[in-house]
């Protein structure tokens, strides 16, 4: 199976199984001469945001007496990076979870929060490997 | 109320006084006139008493003034021949017989008698030389007195006085003694005459000697009597005598009493007084100054009371009354009438009230029916649009059917009531005619296509291209009229026909005028043995047959080659009347029920709405909608033949050109592509041609139109020479009952072949047909099978495919993007988000449409680069950011400019005449929750829209359009 087909294949799983939606097919109509990279540009700030976001939390909701407000920030933060991507799980979750967050109330925004993280830490999966489809299909030798 | 039903009451009271005071005046007026009468019949009576018993009495006094006098002629006789003489002359036998003689001088007196004056001692002397003894009126010799009165001669009537005293009787004693005192006649009372038993008087008169002198005393008097004359007054017999001479005796009673004791008058004459009948009296004077008499008159009857008296004021009465009556009915007459008048007044207001009020109930109810609908069924739509099964689909589909029927009745009646109730205003917007025409004529192609019946329209050239007008309200008028046709018609064809309304007219007059003349006196064509309109049909109308239609077109023969050439044939005024006709071969309208086609809810018949559907309210509100736009509407139709619908609607024209307000447009231009390519169409219907001809001419090819296909084959060179390049037709159009496959497919193969076997140079073969179902039937042979109606933009897109010509502003989908690059390209836009994914991603969406964009993660840095003068065009602003949010900074970047603005304006206030530049740089906000709330907190803060987050292309094109809008005025 060629590089270019896996990468086809691949999306159109990740579609299937919900992870994205049509944003991220704006996403890659976006993407022209003009701008090669774009996609992965934006998927790779998408991951290390998320990979920020989801730290900070954990550390929010680990203290005795959380901060809701704070908490509820950087979840917005993640449903707007989740949304430009078009990462509709975590962008539901999210959602969910600034629900919980405006409940105040810390066991949802913990269980939610690991929901947020698997369904986030997946799709970071995903989107590596595409990553690295990608170089392969335009040429690029993987490096490792 | 109370207060009218109070005036009432008064007005009754009043009328109830008029009337008895009007009765009393009559009864009043009545008596009045009875008295008044009465009284004049009663004084006239008395007058006629009066002058009757004065005719009496005269008579009366009269006669016995004659016998008086004649008495005293007797007197002076006995005097003269009795005393003078000696002896004397006369005696006893003359006396008697002169005085029987002369009786008819005294009428009233029975007898006269004269009576010596005998002193007592001359009495035996006397008795002597008489040779009788005195008697007294008892027939007994005379007691011895002083004087004696013996009667000496006597006339025979009253003989039995002969010989006795006269003084013995004491009225007569009394009456001698006062003649010879007075020397007058007499008269004693009234008593019963001695012989007749009649009432009577004695009349007495005293002889005198001779030498008495005529002033002689009393004494002197008494003293010269000799003797006394005297006669009886039978006056009861000679007053009837006398009376019963005169006229109208019967009617009076007629009394005569003395009345010397004026107590106790005595009765001469005349029955006893019965009744209290005041009467007439008349004096009379018998000459006897003692003696006083008088006449007494009175009817014998009351005089009756003529019947004038009873009989006028009673007429008098019964003309009042009914002059009364007459005038109390006129006025009640006229009270009713005023009452009903005001009544009428009264229910008029009520209905115009509920007329006024049934209006106002249809628009809210309508309206309010209107906006639920509205939510169904946009719910239904969406609910199409998720996953069903094919039988809820089916369901839903049908639901949205009914939806979409009902809110088209609701907006029908809604209309209907809008202009009842005056509401319904036009519009003055520039539309393309022909588009809207065409539009409306795709509304109906599925349905037409359905029943396989044509359907075509025609604009004539020299309509305006731009109209000013109510386009929606054009077209619903249209759409009615048409979706009419098309639902009435199951075979031949529709036809929609806009003309200028006096070529319209003077297209009727010159066929009128042609037909006159008997040229063209055979109206039918006998193509086919069928009728020459548009599908062969005969139609109601015969105005748009060839005959007609070719007229129309001859008039601006000169003028098709150039379409867009308008102003070639400007009018004077700005206002244009457009005739559209609308012509179909369907049923046709039943002829009783014609004159009520105009009706709201009234269908032709009540069979109508079972087979058709329908309320029948849309051709009410058309007829009042092309008044409305200073038109009407009209109709011929033929049962079973067809009807043709003729509105006329009076526009204005528009100079504006449509395609640069590209906004209002209601369908998009035609593209120009086409222009100069050749086109050959195979139909033998004219009016058909025509329309395939005006449809294609606005594309800009040029047609030529062939009866059949082996003259299509003339048309062709028949080898490839120079010419062909230069003359060639690019396209091939065949009607699809012009088709005849046995021979034409060959003739077809052998066109291509002859091009050398050159496929791209061989002409494009089009064939138009009615139905679907006809599509697959050729789809092999031609290169195109274009299902009619035909419309410029249709064929437009199907040469576009075939003949894959290059039109890329033309491509579907691209406008709006095109358009968005178009306000973008070029603009330096600042994108402010703290995400920095979003951040990449908006950026990447603007870039895409040519913008220059720079990215800055805060709020703080956007304004540290926002401090004026800057080169940015725009800025979209994400609202929720830390330390700073999209608001704070908006408000920030405003007051900045604030600053700036007032700055330049104090600078510019030094150069005047300048115009002042303000700063107001466009901020959109960026926002993933689109709700109200947050709009309005945007446009608080300054900012100008917002976009949803992520970019959606719709919404970015909205956002920024209206951005474009509001920035041209301040900025350019």
């Amino acid at each position: 199976m060629s590089a270019a087909n896996q990468l086809a294949a691949l999306i159109a799983n990740m579609f299937a199984t919900g992870l994205l939606d049509d944003q991220f097919q704006q996403l890659q109509m976006l993407q022209d001469p003009s701008a090669p990279n774009f996609v992965s540009e934006v998927v790779t700030l998408f991951c290390h945001d998320g990979e920020r976001i989801i730290g900070e939390l954990a550390k929010l909701l680990d203290k005795p007496t959380v901060d809701f407000d704070r908490v509820d920030a950087f979840v917005h933060q993640l449903k707007g990076s989740s949304a430009s991507v078009g990462a509709l799980k975590v962008k539901n979750t999210c959602i969910q979870f600034r629900e919980f967050c405006q409940q105040k109330s810390k066991d949802g925004c913990l269980k939610t929060l690991e929901t947020v993280r698997i369904n986030f830490y997946e799709l970071r999966g995903k989107f590596q490997t595409m990553l690295q489809l990608e170089r392969q299909v335009n040429g690029f030798p993987p490096n490792n | 109320m109370g207060g009218k039903y109070s005036g009432a009451r008064t007005k009754r009271r009043w009328r109830g006084l008029a009337a008895a005071a009007w009765v009393l005046i009559a009864v009043v007026g009545a008596a009045v006139m009875h008295c008044t009468q009465r009284r004049q019949s009663m004084d006239r009576a008395e007058e006629r008493l009066f002058s009757m018993c004065e005719e009496r009495a005269r008579m009366l006094q009269e006669q016995f003034g004659v016998t008086v006098n004649h008495v005293h002629a007797i007197a002076i006789l006995i005097a003269t021949f009795n005393y003078e003489k000696s002896p004397p002359a006369i005696d006893a036998d003359t006396f008697a017989k002169y005085t029987a003689r002369t009786s008819f001088e005294r009428p009233l007196l029975n007898g006269v008698a004269y009576a010596q004056r005998v002193f007592h001692h001359e009495r035996e002397m006397f008795e002597s030389q008489q040779g009788w003894i005195m008697n007294t009126m008892q027939r007994e010799p005379a007691p011895p007195r002083d004087e004696y009165a013996p009667v000496i001669f006597s006339q025979d009537t009253v003989s039995y006085l002969a010989r006795i005293d006269m003084m013995s009787g004491e009225e007569d004693q009394e009456n001698i003694l006062r003649a010879r005192t007075t020397g007058k006649a007499v008269l004693t009372n009234p008593f019963r005459l001695l012989g007749s038993n009649h009432l009577g008087v004695v009349l007495t008169f005293a002889v005198y000697r001779p030498d008495l002198p005529a002033d002689a005393s009393v004494e002197q008097r008494v003293e010269a009597t000799i003797g006394y004359l005297g006669g009886g007054f039978d006056v009861e017999s000679l007053v009837e005598n006398l009376l019963s001479k005169l006229a109208g005796n019967q009617d009076i009673v007629v009394n005569v009493y003395d009345v010397t004791n004026a107590s106790e008058p005595m009765a001469l004459y005349g029955p006893s007084i019965l009744d209290e009948q005041v009467p007439h009296v008349s004096m009379l004077d018998f000459g006897d100054p003692f003696r006083r008499h008088e006449m007494r008159c009175r009817y014998r009857q009351k005089p009756p009371i003529p019947w004038s008296v009873i009989t006028n004021p009673l007429g008098l009465f019964v003309i009042w009354m009914l002059l009364g009556y007459s005038i109390a009915a006129a006025y009640s007459r006229y009270d009713k009438v005023t009452e009903d008048c005001r009544k009428m007044e009264e229910l008029k207001t009520q209905a115009e009230a509920a007329d006024v009020a049934k209006s106002q109930f249809l628009a809210t109810v309508s309206h309010e029916i209107r906006t639920p609908m509205n939510g169904v069924l946009g719910m239904l739509d969406m609910l199409l649009g998720t996953d069903l099964t094919m039988t809820q689909k089916d369901y839903a589909q049908t639901a949205q059917m009914c939806g979409r029927a009902l809110i088209t009745l609701i907006n029908d009646v809604l209309d209907r009531a809008k202009i009842e109730a005056g509401k319904l205003e036009l519009e003055a917007v520039p539309f393309d005619l022909r588009s809207l025409m065409d539009d409306v004529i795709s509304l109906f192609s599925s349905k037409s296509r359905e029943k396989c019946i044509e359907l075509a329209v025609f604009v004539c050239n020299d309509v305006p291209k731009v109209v000013l007008g109510d386009p929606w309200r054009f077209r619903q008028i249209l759409t009615n009229l048409v979706g009419n046709a098309v639902k009435f018609t199951e075979r031949g064809h529709v036809f929609v026909r806009v003309c200028l309304d006096e070529n319209s007219n003077m297209e009727a007059n010159q066929v009128i005028h042609g037909t006159m003349n008997g040229k063209d006196g055979k109206v039918e064509s006998t193509t086919n043995g069928a009728f020459n309109t548009l599908s062969g049909f005969e139609a109601a109308d015969r105005r748009n047959s060839w005959q007609y239609f070719k007229l129309l077109l001859s008039n601006k023969e000169s003028l098709l080659d150039d379409l867009e050439d308008e102003n070639s044939n400007q009018s004077d005024s700005d206002h244009v009347t457009l005739a559209i006709s609308i012509e179909d071969t369907g049923v046709g309208i039943p002829l009783q029920a014609q004159d009520r086609v105009f009706t709201p809810f009234m269908q032709a018949d009540s069979s109508t709405s079972r087979n058709y559907g329908g309320t029948g309210i849309g051709l009410s509100i058309s007829k009042c909608l092309a008044e409305l736009m200073g038109g009407q509407i009209s109709f011929t139709s033929r049962p079973f033949v067809g009807s043709t619908f003729t509105f006329s609607a009076t526009l204005k024209r528009s100079y504006e050109d449509i395609s640069v307000d590209s906004s209002r447009s209601l369908s998009e231009a035609l593209p120009t592509a086409f222009k100069g390519m050749k086109a050959i169409l195979i139909d033998g219907r004219p009016v058909r041609s025509a329309v395939t001809r005006y449809h294609l001419k606005r594309l800009g090819i040029i047609v030529q139109v062939v009866n059949n296909m082996s003259a299509v084959v003339k048309a062709f060179p028949g080898k490839n020479g120079a010419t062909v390049s230069r003359e060639k037709a690019t396209m091939l159009f065949i009607e699809s009952d012009f088709w005849r496959p046995e021979t034409d497919v060959q003739l077809l193969n052998h066109l291509r072949e002859h091009k050398n076997g050159l496929l791209s140079d061989a002409p494009k073969v089009v064939l138009l047909v009615t139905s679907e179902a006809d599509k697959d039937n050729y789809g092999s042979i031609f290169d195109i099978v274009m299902c009619k109606p035909i419309r410029a933009s249709t064929i437009a897109s199907s040469i576009q495919q075939l003949l894959k010509v290059e039109m890329p502003e033309r491509k579907e989908n691209q406008n709006r993007p095109s358009f968005l690059r178009s306000l973008l390209v070029g603009k330096n836009i600042l994108v402010v988000d703290d995400n920095k994914v979003n951040l990449r991603v908006a950026a990447a969406a603007l870039k895409k449409y040519g913008a220059n964009v720079s990215c800055v993660e805060s709020g703080k840095d956007a304004i540290s680069l926002l401090q004026p003068p800057h080169s940015f065009d725009a800025c979209f602003m994400d609202v929720q950011m830390p330390e700073m949010d999209g608001f704070e900074a908006t408000k920030q970047i405003r007051q900045m400019e604030m600053k700036a603005n007032e700055e330049m304006k104090n600078k510019l206030a030094l150069s005047e005449g300048s115009t002042v530049v303000e700063y107001h740089l466009p901020v959109l906000a960026m926002t993933a929750d689109v709700i109200q709330a947050t709009y309005e907190e945007c446009i608080k803060s300054g900012m100008d829209g917002y976009v949803s987050k992520p970019f959606d292309e719709e919404q970015l094109y909205q956002a920024v359009s209206i951005l474009v809008v509001g920035t041209m005025d301040s900025a350019v």
